[in-house]
């Protein structure tokens, strides 16, 4: 008999959010198709109540929460200590919680607190021979494996979008409050906040549907022999503020820079897709002056329709990786596709 | 007494990222097809991780860098040769399987291993560095296990910034959603950091670098202990490499306004 537990942090607004939805639905979907199986709910954070009455019709056996001032901070020290607290108190054989940066951070810590095990990037849980039974990727979206554990307790961080969000209507829960002793360690670090330092949290917008890539060409020089770098921005900001896009890159503006060559300041590492960078959900993605080789074209592997437009025939792209190849001047593709966008 | 910090950095060997990877059936499980004989490079966010260590002992006198790699010894060795001509570093090697296969858990033990096993170790002093995610195994787990391993619970993932403050805390920018960053500041070491891109290009190869490295690395490799075998590992049912070539319609008879067009409707449509 498997124990289920989900696990999820408290939202101040009282509703969870669209990754956590995802995430307990498949606890949910989990639950159903295991026999004899239990889910507990289990919430960090402040009020959690609010939280567990959004979703009180999951069919949780139970609810249960840390709660207190120290567990606000998303932290490793005091996460890991909620997180472990709640997976002791549920008895829990499998956890299931989405990956964020909070759980990514800290839910393999716990695994190893517990002797079990984790599996991260997990896309899909389903149940074969009354085995559970995973998929996950290795080598960076390269290759694709299935498979099972013995070991428990279980911990599996699910991807975003891989699933439907949760649907239920509120209802009255009642919570079992959790109680976790700190040591003086767990209080060494501080969260101050969050730091916008560049223009990049601007031009991420994982919510969008669309993707634009903005590759290294655009900081060539161009058919004049000049260097656009100053146009390319005007270009790639203005199909921005027109389609509400999320911008990508494809290589290292840092090494760019240490090249000598100008560079799209409101580009850094932080858009970067592929080896080294994300992998992105957006339902379409345009590749713009990026010669799409493979270290890029990995962090592609969950965009669904590909266009390119880059002035080489023979670029990666071409060459069964994107659905569709312009082989265009991106300045003047770009130029023209703003103008018919603002009408 | 020393004033700098012991900063040890972990990171393993992956496939160079151009070439192409296919699984096949090993009497062990699941492995790459001539696994061997296939370029290695050390993993991309732990050679950020390598550079960012040098950067800060660099800049705080009596700091050592050493770097623990698991993968198999030939290997390594042919590795380090371009490595080791970067910046400053100790290896300690270990004998082991560094594919994406092998099992996070196992790896953490080993590394925590070794690094419990340095001789002069002074937890008080000590950094462990990594990448946040290999690009074999992409899990992001292994560095959280290790400290957990050393008993270290200031933890930070997606690192791209670490800085020392004037009363000798560390502050600390990592990677959380939607492109910004949390910043969090840690009173004092240990603790363990797991890089992203960090800020720092590459450094350029130094011979004279490569060649004290060298001398060092050799036996190193020499010592190198074997990893212990795998224990509750993943059941692998299946690793394949999923269909991604795709029927690409290469136009090139369009006018940059005729492309525009096209696109508008791409764009607009569902």
């Amino acid at each position: 008999m498997e124990k289920i537990l989900f696990l999820t942090t408290a939202n101040p607004s009282g509703s969870l959010t669209k990754q956590a939805l995802e995430a307990l639905n498949l606890s949910v979907s989990l639950n159903n198709a295991l026999p004899e199986s239990e889910l507990v709910v289990g919430i960090t954070g402040p009020d959690a109540a609010k939280s567990a009455e959004s979703i009180g019709g999951c069919g949780a056996s139970r609810f249960i929460a840390v709660e207190g001032e120290e567990f606000t901070q998303p932290r490793y020290s005091t996460d890991a200590a909620a997180f472990e607290a709640l997976a002791r108190a549920a008895e829990a054989s499998i956890v299931i919680a989405p990956a964020t940066s909070r759980f990514n951070r800290a839910l393999s810590g716990v695994a190893a607190r517990l002797d079990g095990r984790t599996d991260t990037h997990v896309t899909n849980v389903e149940v074969a021979d009354e085995k559970v039974r995973i998929q996950r990727w290795l080598y960076r979206q390269r290759i694709a494996v299935t498979g099972t554990r013995n070991q428990r307790p279980w911990f599996l961080l699910i991807e975003p979008g891989v699933g439907s969000p949760f649907q239920s209507q509120p209802s009255n829960v009642e919570i079992e409050k959790i109680q976790v002793d700190l040591p003086d360690e767990c209080l060494k670090t501080t969260v101050s906040g969050e730091e916008k330092k560049s223009a990049a949290q601007d031009t991420i917008r994982p919510d969008a549907a669309l993707l634009l890539v903005a590759g290294a060409g655009w900081t060539r020089k161009q058919a004049d022999g000049e260097f656009h770098a100053q146009e390319a921005e005007r270009l790639i900001r203005g199909f921005l503020d027109a389609t509400g896009a999320s911008l990508g890159s494809s290589k290292s503006l840092v090494d760019l820079g240490g090249e000598g060559q100008p560079v799209l300041p409101f580009l850094t590492h932080m858009n970067q897709i592929g080896q080294t960078g994300s992998t992105p959900r957006h339902k379409k993605g345009l590749a713009t002056c990026c010669h799409g080789e493979e270290p890029h074209t990995v962090g592609w592997r969950f965009i669904k329709e590909r266009r390119a437009i880059n002035s080489d025939t023979n670029c990666g792209w071409a060459h069964g990786k994107a659905d569709v190849v312009y082989v265009a001047d991106a300045f003047k593709v770009l130029n023209e596709l703003n103008k018919r966008l603002a009408e | 007494m020393s004033t700098g910090y012991q900063i040890i950095v972990c990171g393993g060997l992956v496939p160079d990222p151009l070439q192409t990877l296919e699984p096949v059936s090993a009497p062990t499980g699941p492995a790459l097809k001539n696994e061997m004989m296939l370029p290695a490079v050390l993993d991309p966010w732990a050679s950020h991780a390598l550079y960012e260590a040098a950067n800060l002992a660099k800049q705080n006198e009596g700091s050592s860098v050493r770097l623990v790699s698991m993968a198999p010894k030939a290997k390594l060795q042919q590795v380090m040769m371009t490595v080791a001509q970067k910046v400053p570093f100790e290896l300690i090697a270990i004998d082991g399987p560094s594919n994406g296969f092998t099992d996070a858990f196992d790896t953490a033990a080993a590394l925590a291993e070794a690094i419990g096993s340095i001789p002069d170790l002074d937890t008080a002093r000590l950094l462990v560095f990594g990448g946040w995610e290999s690009a074999s195994r992409s899990a992001g787990s292994t560095l959280q296990i290790v400290g957990e391993r050393l008993g270290i619970i200031n933890q930070f993932q997606g690192v791209d910034e670490l800085s020392i403050q004037p009363d000798g805390s560390f502050r600390v920018l990592e990677r959380v959603e939607g492109g910004t960053h949390q910043v969090s500041v840690c009173k004092s070491p240990p603790m363990v950091v797991g890089w992203a891109t960090g800020n720092l290009p590459e450094p350029p190869n130094n011979p004279q670098v490569g060649m004290k490295n060298m001398r060092a690395v050799m036996p190193s490799l020499q010592r190198a202990r074997q990893a212990k075998q795998a224990s509750h590992s993943f059941e692998f049912e299946s690793a394949t490499v999923p269909a991604q070539q795709r029927e690409t319609r290469i136009v090139k008879d369009m006018t940059p306004e005729q492309v525009a067009d096209d696109l508008v409707n791409w764009i607009k449509g569902e």
